[in-house]
């Protein structure tokens, strides 16, 4: 599957994109003003998110996205209930941070010197995510055919996929020219935060992850229930890009 | 360092105070003394109720009245001319006869005929003494030299001469005639609303000429790019749930327990209402409230139809943090919109736009918190925007036409090229 | 200071003369630039980030965005721009904080008082007397030898006046503890006394935050709800800005208030202050120096840069420095004004007395069938809260340590990236990772800084320039040195443990403790209260402003926020850095004008 779409998009996920691509992206404004007399004011101001573009890998190589996919599975396996990383996307969560600002850096401390120092004195990476996962997925597809019979990563079984996963996490497996456990540790981050992101970013895929939890989503008023200690809040996620029940096919559930 | 003194809040009078200290006040023709106070003070507030700041200068340009502003009409922009005392460009060189007839009676200092975005037809209302004081007033402010092209009117309507026939279908000249059987304040709110204040002039609908509707007087017309709401006591779309206090509020300080003002009346209220008299502004609701309703009332949407239950899936997603779950807004912040005449109005046009693109309510001495909605333009589409608002209209007991999602991709498409 | 300078004096266009020039226009800015505009004069306010605004900047429609905001960090100085080098002793190599970690410095108009959570608490009298008090009760070697901690120079009475005006600003939601003398039921009884009731009633409790509270009483504590910037009730201040009821959407720390809820300058003066003809902003503008005469002893204005790039000069009678507390210190070390500290010989104004706050938590794990926490809602500043391990609320004699904190059911929402945790032992990823998930995140409690103690500041805990690394004008970064001493590590073991029976007694089935140890680690969030560099006091020799927070080198500047603290209590620190301004406000208004000149002798 080369599309960084995935094989599942549901109708419903479609026609919620929709509306996010409607978005004139406006540019962030940087430009130096003198304010006085009245509060500034513009139409349609301000920096609405940008939506995750469908179609096809941006950062990665379809070997890549194809491992990237494989270890989301495994970080989130799929069950009867809710899917699991790949299809919630959030690989392709992954690979459209990596192609925009998280990969770049984008305003970051990037200055030489890049000394190793200690842990809790943060990263000093030159070349930043992108990196990590250009030399890791590689790397971590290199140690699987050196032992696994010639196999690459995702194309393993459920069993041997989590086993080497538990011995790169427990630092039983090295990666050539690679620190396996922090890059492991890396992607678990990176693909968990995917699952639980606002679906406009490109995974958790129809709130799944949402719903999974009970977390109502990008709501801004729960004044009325407060006070109802101990009730399940009734109504259903809202992602930024609306719900079902905003389209004229609803249901008509509020 | 400095040390000064409070800043007054009678900035008018504090420049006037100063100019004639300084003996700048420009020399020029007209029968007033310049040392007359009563008379130049009268005129600045009468400048104030005309709300002549408003067209005639540029917002932020801190160059009071020296025209520049285009003014915009269903037929093109005019430009409105300087009117400070420079001898040039400005009035400084007209006699009181020649502004009196431009502003009474619509007729330029060579005889030519003005274009009626100048409201001579509301300030023929003013009597002569009125505008001579005004003019007196306008002779005390800095002058500024700023030649003005007025008319950037396409053909056919850059014919001055085509005005007469105008004046002769929509011009009635005539001072305010006292009605005996109202009250002295309904008598005073009349004179400003038709006069001065030219509130006919955004708020009654315009025949293909842009003359008066008047079969339709106060009733709600379109203007800019927004609506401007029906002013009569109509009880859905106009102010009968408004008391003469609610009415006197808004004008004063922008702001109500139902709504705030937003667009070009926020500039009517920054300008010239907020700095009228408390009698004044109670003189003019006094006035609306007498004016009947319509009465006419559509069914309610069906609250199960689809764009009821998607509208009401936004509201409560979106629209409830300010607005309320039950549409009341907060006092004097965020308008009640379950209350709100605007939102029930039969053209939903500006509430599309607020929708849409976003406002920024009024900033006045008294109410100065000038809260802001967000732009929904990028979120929700035509559909959606339609749903909220037939939601809104819809719900709480109100009762209004559904808005098409057609009405909001046109006006999405108008106004795309705004930049206001 | 011999910068290799991308911008250059003569390149730099020289503006209008201004009375007051405002550097950072944030809380203390806002404060500052309303209280003298007030007085008539003519301000300049200048920002390095750019304007913001709820209905623009943070609209309900694109807020709730934990990716955008949190993780990514949208609303914060971007350290591209500017960030600072750490180490944790000083024979270390400090390296660059690349991406923000244990602190997140605020950028643009309104500052750190956009994202904030607004917490709105006072300091304990005994808190400004520190060194005196503890001496008196302890004796001076109870205290580590390497503590460096000081008296403020200023007293709770004389600061009670400002923290009610700083609290009438923002409404402050609350229970009052302690009425003039009188204790009062249902507040915090070790508060000082204060002149007024709160402003607005407390904001309602959560389930969980209740449960605390309920857990916390039959503990024999006496709970009470935390003082809130984020209001209960709609409110008009004293400028007559209108504030709306908070909604609980979680969204607050870290974010802006899209509904007018939470108290910040956009909320509470800002559109009464850009009405004014005497004040003016500049946004997306950097400042790069303060310039001062040739004697050093007189601040002529100062300069900046713009996003395009361009050097102004603006000069101003008057200089207020308001950026956030790091900022300050090293604005005053690039500027050359005030004697850098040096750990050596303990000498030196600028840079002594760094501290941050010692914070800890618990999280507690419950069972998923009984109780239902609706974890998401929440406020920035909602909670319950005891006192009684805070300041010198107790006894420390028999414990070893000074210092406390208070420690409450503090949590502020649970936007789910952050938010689904997993009891102790739950594998990371994978089935069991995601069926703990599932199960957990409605029934658990995660009070974020639920544990929040003092830090106290020491000889080797400072700020200098750094020898190695530059800024984007190849100015020296700064340089924190700063760790976890015993005393602090002490109290944080003493108040996380009792935090813990809490969380255990309101029924949890099981918890997640940690403790605040050394080293000091800048990779994970803390909180943004770091404070001192240019610390306040009535002694020249260690302290950087006097009891006016006019600087003692240079008297036409004012150095506010807190980089003034000399050391840091066991609260959350804006009120108090809210309450300083409007004191210096005062002390410029009604004696600094009248006479201009050093307002305490050197």
């Amino acid at each position: 599957m080369e599309t960084g779409l995935g094989p599942v998009v549901s109708r419903r996920s479609v026609l919620l994109s929709t509306a996010a691509f409607l978005i004139a992206t406006s540019s962030r404004r940087t430009t130096a003003k003198t304010i006085s007399g009245v509060l500034p004011w513009e139409p349609n101001g301000g920096n609405p998110p940008v939506a995750a573009k469908l179609g096809p890998w941006e950062f990665f190589t379809a070997e890549e996205g194809r491992a990237m996919e494989a270890l989301a599975d495994r970080i989130i396996p799929p069950d009867p209930q809710t899917p699991g990383g790949k299809d919630s996307g959030s690989a392709v969560f992954v690979d459209r941070q990596l192609a925009g600002g998280y990969g770049a850096q984008e305003g970051l401390y990037v200055r030489p010197p890049f000394i190793t120092g200690a842990k809790n004195q943060g990263t000093q990476s030159e070349g930043g995510p992108r990196k990590e996962y250009r030399e890791g997925l590689a790397a971590l597809d290199r140690a699987c055919q050196a032992r696994e019979g010639g196999k690459r990563f995702a194309d393993l079984p459920d069993d041997r996929k989590d086993q080497v996963l538990k011995d790169l996490e427990e630092g039983n497996l090295k990666l050539e020219g690679v620190d396996g456990k922090s890059f492991f540790a890396l992607t678990i981050k990176d693909v968990q935060t995917g699952f639980f992101a606002d679906p406009i970013y490109g995974g958790n895929r129809d709130m799944a992850a949402w719903k999974m939890i009970g977390y109502p989503g990008a709501r801004y008023n729960y004044l009325d229930w407060v006070g109802r200690h101990n009730e399940r809040f009734p109504l259903p996620p809202v992602s930024m890009t609306g719900r079902a029940e905003w389209t004229s096919n609803n249901s008509g559930a509020r | 360092m400095r040390r000064r003194k409070k800043l007054d809040v009678f900035a008018g009078a504090a420049a006037l105070f100063v100019a004639m200290a300084c003996g700048k006040v420009t020399a020029s023709a007209g029968e007033v003394n310049a040392q007359d106070f009563t008379t130049v003070d009268g005129g600045r507030y009468l400048s104030i109720l005309s709300d002549c700041a408003s067209c005639h200068t540029i917002p932020q340009k801190n160059q009071p009245f020296a025209g520049g502003r285009p003014i915009e009409t269903p037929f093109g922009n005019i430009v409105a001319p300087n009117i400070t005392p420079d001898m040039d460009t400005g009035i400084g060189s007209w006699t009181d006869d020649q502004f009196d007839n431009a502003v009474r009676k619509g007729i330029g200092r060579n005889g030519e005929r003005l274009y009626p975005a100048m409201p001579y037809n509301a300030y023929t209302k003013l009597a002569r003494e009125d505008v001579v004081a005004i003019r007196a007033y306008l002779n005390t402010v800095t002058a500024v030299y700023n030649p003005v092209v007025a008319s950037t009117l396409p053909f056919p309507f850059n014919i001055r001469t085509a005005m007469w026939v105008w004046d002769i279908l929509y011009f009635k000249q005539g001072e305010y005639a006292f009605d005996s059987h109202q009250s002295a304040e309904w008598n005073r709110g009349a004179f400003l609303v038709d006069g001065p204040a030219h509130c006919g002039a955004c708020h009654t609908p315009k025949t293909f000429l842009g003359g008066d509707k008047t079969s339709l007087y106060l009733q709600g017309a379109q203007l800019q790019g927004w609506s401007a709401p029906n002013i009569t006591n109509d009880l859905r779309t106009g102010l009968g749930g408004w008391s003469v206090d609610d009415i006197a509020a808004y004008l004063k300080t922008g702001h109500n327990r139902i709504t705030g003002a937003t667009g070009p009346m926020a500039e009517a209220v920054d300008l010239s209402t907020s700095k009228m008299t408390d009698d004044d502004v109670k003189a003019i609701a006094t006035y609306l409230k007498s004016l009947p309703g319509q009465g006419t009332a559509p069914a309610p949407v069906s609250s199960t139809a689809p764009e009821m239950r998607a509208g009401g899936a936004i509201y409560r997603d979106q629209c409830s943090a300010c607005h309320g779950l039950g549409g009341k807004g907060v006092d004097r912040l965020f308008p009640a919109v379950a209350n709100s005449s605007l939102a029930r109005a039969d053209d939903p046009t500006s509430v599309i736009r607020i929708v849409l693109r976003g406002a920024r309510s009024v900033s006045t001495a008294k109410e100065p918190t000038a809260a802001g909605m967000p732009s929904y333009g990028w979120q929700l589409n035509d559909f959606q925007v339609a749903a909220v608002l037939t939601y809104i209209r819809n719900s709480w007991g109100n009762a209004s036409p559904a808005v098409s999602p057609d009405e909001v991709t046109r006006l999405r498409n108008s106004l795309a090229k705004r930049t206001d | 200071m011999d910068f290799e300078q991308l911008w250059s004096p003569v390149m730099a266009r020289i503006l209008p003369k201004k009375d007051v020039v405002i550097i950072g226009l944030g809380w203390t800015g806002a404060v500052m630039a309303q209280e003298l505009t007030d007085e008539g004069l003519d301000v300049i306010a200048i920002e390095r980030g750019p304007w913001r605004d709820a209905p623009t900047d943070f609209p309900p429609s694109q807020m709730q965005d934990e990716l955008r905001y949190r993780v990514r960090h949208e609303l914060f100085l971007r350290p591209d721009q500017l960030t600072f080098t750490f180490r944790n002793k000083v024979d270390q190599q400090a390296l660059p904080i690349r991406n923000w970690g244990a602190f997140m410095p605020p950028n643009g108009v309104g500052g750190g008082g956009v994202h904030w959570n607004a917490e709105m608490w006072r300091f304990l009298p005994s808190d400004f007397v520190l060194k005196t008090h503890l001496t008196q009760r302890y004796g001076a070697d109870f205290l580590p030898s390497d503590m460096t901690i000081q008296d403020w120079g200023i007293t709770y009475d004389e600061l009670e006046p400002h923290y009610d005006r700083f609290e009438y600003l923002c409404g402050t939601s609350g229970t009052a503890g302690n009425l003039r003398g009188k204790i009062m039921e249902g507040g915090n009884p070790f508060e000082g006394p204060r002149s007024r009731d709160y402003p607005t009633k407390a904001q309602p409790q959560p389930f969980s935050h209740t449960l605390f509270g309920k857990a916390a009483r039959e503990l024999g504590y006496k709970p009470f709800p935390q003082p809130s910037g984020n209001l209960s009730t709609a409110y008009t201040n004293p400028l007559g800005l209108r504030m709306g009821p908070c909604t609980y959407c979680g969204f607050c720390e870290w974010f802006g208030c899209s509904n007018y809820s939470k108290a910040s300058p956009q909320t509470t003066i800002l559109p009464v202050l850009v009405r004014k003809s005497n004040f003016t902003a500049r946004d997306n503008s950097e400042v790069v120096k303060i310039n001062t005469d040739r004697s050093g002893k007189h601040a002529t204005g100062v300069t900046f840069v713009d996003s395009s790039g361009e050097a102004w000069e603006q000069p101003a009678d008057l200089v207020i420095l308001s950026a956030f507390s790091l900022f300050n210190a090293q604005l005053m070390l690039h500027s050359g004004i005030g004697q850098p500290y040096d750990p050596a010989t303990g000498e030196g104004r600028i840079g002594r007395n760094f501290t941050h706050q010692t914070t800890s938590s618990v999280n507690g794990f419950f069972d998923h069938t009984k109780f239902n926490f609706n974890p998401f809602i929440g406020s920035g500043s909602i909670g319950m809260c005891i006192d009684e391990f805070n300041g010198d609320n107790f006894d420390h004699g028999p414990h070893g340590f000074v210092g406390g904190g208070y420690v409450g059911q503090v949590q502020t929402g649970a936007r789910p990236i952050e938010s689904a945790l997993t009891p102790p032992g739950t594998p990371k990823w994978g089935t069991g990772w995601k069926n703990a998930v599932r199960d957990n995140y409605l029934s658990t409690v995660k009070p974020g800084t639920g544990v929040h103690g003092s830090f106290y500041a020491y000889r080797d805990i400072y700020l200098d320039l750094d020898p190695l690394y530059k800024d984007r004008f190849s100015r020296p970064l700064m340089r924190m040195t700063i760790d976890i001493k015993e005393n602090e590590a002490k109290q944080n073991r003493f108040l996380t443990d009792k935090f813990a029976e809490i969380i255990k007694a309101m029924g949890a089935a099981s918890l997640a403790k940690t403790y605040r140890t050394a080293p000091y680690d800048s990779t994970t969030y803390q909180t943004t209260h770091l404070n001192g560099g240019v610390i306040m006091g009535a002694d020249p020799k260690t302290s950087a402003v006097n009891r006016y927070l006019q600087s003692w080198d240079v008297s036409n500047l004012f150095v506010l926020g807190a980089s003034a603290f000399p050391q840091n209590a066991g609260y959350n620190p804006t009120l108090t850095v809210g309450a300083l301004a409007y004191w210096a406000a005062d002390a410029i208004r009604n004696q600094y004008l009248t006479k201009p000149g050093p307002l305490v002798d050197a």
